[in-house]
Parts: structure tokens; sequence; C-alpha cells
């Protein structure tokens, strides 16, 4: 036995190679090619920083801040902004009211905020975008543009903030709660000093799964406002469908580092922490 | 006070119910109208419903052939992750943590990124996108990474104890693997399978940059007829399918819901 054991443990190992591979080729060959063409020169392929210079220079007699380039980026960041906090001001008291509420049936409950989501993606925004126009206030003017987007943002994400709110204040030991009642705090301050803090893990985990998508799904963008508002996103296709690689892949890796930095501050590289389960726990 | 507040509380819960289903129920209404625009009610018709489901128009097959892509992306991906998690799970605890970390990669990076990174590597390898291989890979960088996740729960949470039993008891390690293990982590591979048809279906942005020109999956139709000159027939059947997957469905989260009641009930 003695013998066989570390063999045996050895064999199972292997089993890791063919996916190990895979990530190799198709996860980090893929973002070294990005590196590549983000430090190199389009036609002669020689190392240079000119292109991060371009991304960050105006066009013409135009400055950087007054070029369309920085446009496109501050709009983006408002978008994300505004509809990350709008997806947390909706998801907190729904995931809190069916987290604390008397019916017997809170998962049949939740599920009627998860459900929507398995219609397809584009339809739903196409359904939605009909709503609008129906409403009559698709395509009035510049900002119901910008307020339809963040619409549109909010509409898709919403479930991916809801969940892990709703995971975490369930994990909440009562006990705290009622200790909180005897030592004499009012609900309201027992729920900043108790409920809140508890269910902070929650919150960084849906605020890092809409944030990010909420800059780069050129989809809802485009389709909101019949491509009349653009997000970072939409930037980097429209860069790849003119063949600006470059440009497109400089931009692509700011995009990628923001990511990282992201999920470092919510921990999501650990793939135990609420964040590793996007989607999973959808299930 | 608290009274108004518990009442407030449900009007909460009301209007963003309103909000996440107004869409879907206007698509539903109108998917009966006769005409195909949504400003204006023509009366009751099936017309939508018999184009969508007429075999010789675009989107019946699109459907078809959108499910059949997401069942051969689930299946091979679901293959590779279960081989892979097992493999992950009893590796060196560096290597382990290395590999698991490389997966959140594709689950954290923002679509998009993921997407050109892709398109630039299968340009550099010289694959052709109508071979089908770029769409097929490209959605199973999307969707393993998730395989992965729903699976290394279930290892963690196995009674090792069994497969040791079972190679005392004679077995040998594949055979053990296969009666002893995968049994034991069987839920975690089908929850890995179901969500990875669901993104594949919901996926547009890597189906874009990868898949051949002439085929298309519901999504990338969708949004080419948003952008393009409108061809309304086939525009307004989709509501069909919307009204449709909607109904499907709501009846299966309530068969789901009593099946779990019963099931609930049973235990108390």
């Amino acid at each position: 036995m003695t013998i066989t054991k570390p063999k045996l443990h050895f064999s199972r190992k292997l089993l890791a190679i063919p996916y190990a591979i895979f990530l190799l080729v198709f996860v980090l060959v893929p973002l070294l090619i990005i590196l590549y063409y983000a430090f190199t020169n389009g036609d002669t392929g020689a190392f240079t920083f000119e292109n991060f210079i371009n991304f960050f220079s105006g066009t013409g007699k135009q400055t950087f801040f007054e070029s369309s380039r920085f446009k496109t980026i501050v709009q983006s960041l408002f978008i994300s902004v505004m509809s990350t906090l709008l997806c947390l001001l909706i998801a907190y008291p729904v995931a809190y009211i069916i987290a604390n509420c008397k019916i017997k049936n809170k998962t049949g409950l939740l599920l009627l905020f998860i459900v929507p989501m398995w219609v397809n993606f584009v339809l739903r925004i196409n359904a939605l975008k009909e709503l609008f126009s129906w409403i009559g206030i698709y395509l009035k003017s510049d900002t119901w543009n910008i307020v339809n987007t963040i619409l549109g943002m909010t509409y898709d994400f919403l479930p991916f903030m809801i969940l892990p709110i709703y995971t975490t204040i369930t994990k909440i030991d009562k006990s705290y709660l009622e200790a909180a009642k005897d030592l004499g705090a009012t609900p309201a301050r027992a729920f900043l000093k108790v409920t809140l803090p508890l269910s902070k893990a929650g919150i960084m985990s849906g605020v890092s799964m809409v944030f990010l998508p909420a800059m780069t799904n050129y989809v809802i963008s485009n389709y909101m406002t019949f491509n009349h508002t653009k997000i970072i996103g939409a930037f980097i296709d429209e860069c790849f469908k003119n063949d600006l690689w470059n440009l497109g892949s400089v931009t692509a890796l700011i995009l990628l580092t923001f990511m990282f930095i992201i999920t470092g501050l919510t921990g999501g590289f650990n793939a135990e922490s609420e964040t590793g389960a996007r989607g999973t726990s959808l299930w | 006070m608290v009274k108004i507040l518990k009442y407030l509380k449900w009007v909460f819960i009301g209007l963003v119910l309103l909000f996440i289903y107004a869409p879907i129920l206007l698509l539903t209404v109108y998917s009966f109208n006769a005409s195909e625009t949504i400003n204006r009610w023509e009366g009751f018709s099936w017309t939508h419903y018999e184009y969508f489901f007429n075999l010789e128009n675009q989107p019946l097959q699109i459907v078809i052939q959108t499910i059949f892509l997401a069942l051969v992306v689930a299946s091979l991906s679901t293959l590779l992750a279960t081989v892979g998690a097992i493999g992950i799970f009893y590796s060196k605890k560096r290597i382990g943590t290395a590999l698991s970390g490389v997966n959140q990669i594709p689950v954290i990076n923002a679509e998009v990124v993921t997407a050109i990174s892709l398109a630039f590597l299968f340009v550099a390898f010289n694959l052709p996108k109508s071979t089908f291989i770029p769409l097929i890979i490209g959605q199973m960088v999307l969707c393993t990474p998730f395989v992965i996740l729903s699976i290394i729960p279930k290892l963690k949470q196995m009674d090792n104890s069994l497969y040791e039993a079972a190679l005392d008891l004679g077995a040998s390690p594949t055979k053990a693997l296969f009666s002893v293990v995968i049994p034991q982590i069987s839920s975690g591979i089908v929850s890995g399978f179901l969500l990875a048809i669901t993104l594949s279906l919901d996926d547009y942005i890597i189906a874009a940059y990868t898949k051949p020109n002439s085929f298309q999956t519901i999504s990338t139709h969708i949004y080419s007829l948003a952008k393009g000159s409108t061809v309304n027939t086939i525009k307004s059947s989709y509501w069909a399918l919307t009204a449709l997957l909607f109904v499907i469905i709501i009846i299966a989260v309530v068969v789901m819901n009593i099946i779990a009641n019963k099931k609930a009930d049973k235990k108390s």
C-alpha cells in the first residue's frame, strides 16, 4: 500500500493537464497577444509606447480632454457608476425584504427575480427597447439615451446584485441582532451596525459583477440608443472592426488592469469567495 | 407607522417586479397582434406564431442551430471541466491555486476583451472561422470556468475515505474514480452542464467575434435585425419566441417549486 499510494495520487493529478493546457493556450496566450499589440507598432511590429501616447492624445487641434475618446471614457464611467448604484439601491432592499419576510416559500419569491435571466439576453434587451419606444422615451434626446442605457444595464444585471446580497444576509447569525436589541439599539441602529457591515461581502461581490460589464457590454448601449451612446466596450469593438488593433489592444489592456484592480480589491481571485461563484449560485 | 412600512415594503417589491416583467409582458401581448407594430392593437391573430413555427423560415432554423451549438459546447465544456476539476483538486496546493486563479480570468474579464483576445489568437494560428472551431472554443472559454466552479465545491464536500475504501477492496484507480468519485460530484456536473447551456444560449459577444459569417445564433440574428433595415415579419416573429420562452420558464419554475415544497413537506 505504501508503495502504490504515491503513484495513485500522481495519476489523479495528471488529470489537470488537459485543462491546464486549455487555460494556457486559450486564456493566457490570447492575453499575451493583446499585450504584444499594445506595445508594438502596427506597421513594423517594433516595440513602442506610441499606442499609449496616441490613446491619451487628441486628434487635430483638440486636446485629449476635448476628444471623443475622452467623452466615451467619462460617459462610460458615469453610466457604469450610476448603473451599479441603481442596482445596489434596488437589489439591497429586495434581498433584505425577501431574506427577512415571514412567507414560507422564500426561494420561490427569489426565483421571480431571477427567472427573466433565462430568457435570451438579446431578446430581453429587445423587449426593454420595445417597451421604451412604446412609452415614448426611446431615442428622445441625448440625455434620455444615457438614462435608457443606465436602465438597460440595471435591467440586465440586477439579478447579479440581488443573489450575492441575499446569500450573505441569510447567513447572518440572528443572535447578533437579538444582542443588539437587548443592548438597547433601535432597529435602524441595529441594521446600520450589524446587518449592513455583515452583508458587505455580498455588496462587494455584486458591485464587482455589475461595474465592469456595465462599462463594456456594448450590446446594451448600442441597442438602447441605436448606436448613439458609446461606451468603452463599443470603442474596443469599433477598433477591432476598423483594423485599429493596436489602439484596441491598448484600451483592452487598460480595462484588464482595471479588472485586476477591482478583483484584487473585492477578493474575486479566490474561487471560494462569493465573487468566484458568479452565476453558479443560480443553480 | 410600522404598518405603513410593512405595506410599502410589498409595494416596492411589486414595483421592481413590474420593471422586470413589463417588457416581456408587453411583447407577449403584442405577439398576438395582427400587425407588426407595437404601437397599435389591430386585433388578435396567430400570424407571428405561424411564421415562427414554419421550418422554412429563418427564426426556427436559427433557434434549432443555437440549441444544437449550446449542447455541443456544454458537453465539451463539462467533459473538460470534470476531468480538470478532479485534477485541480488532487494537485499540489500551489498548482491548484494557480490553476483556479487563471480559471477566474474569463469569469471576471470583460467579454469583449476575451472575445478580441481570442480573435487575435485565431488569426495568429490561421484558424478560419468557417470551421466552427473558433466558435466552439470561444464559447468553451466562456463556459468551462463556470462548470469548474460548480464542480469544485462538490469535490470538497466529498467523503474521501470512500475512494480509499474502494482501492482497499481491490478496485483499480480508474474504476474507483468512475464508481466512487464521479457519482459523488454528479450534482455539480449536472448543474455545471445546465449553466453552460444557458451561458452559450445567452452569448452574443463571443459568438459575434468567432462565428462563421453565414452562421447565426438567436442573439446575433436579433442584433443584426436591430441594426440593419429591419424585416418586420422576422422581427415580430421573435416576439412569439420571447413569449414562448417566458411561458416555458414560468411553468418550469412552478413545477420546480411544487416538487421542492413536496420534498420539504415530507421532511417535516
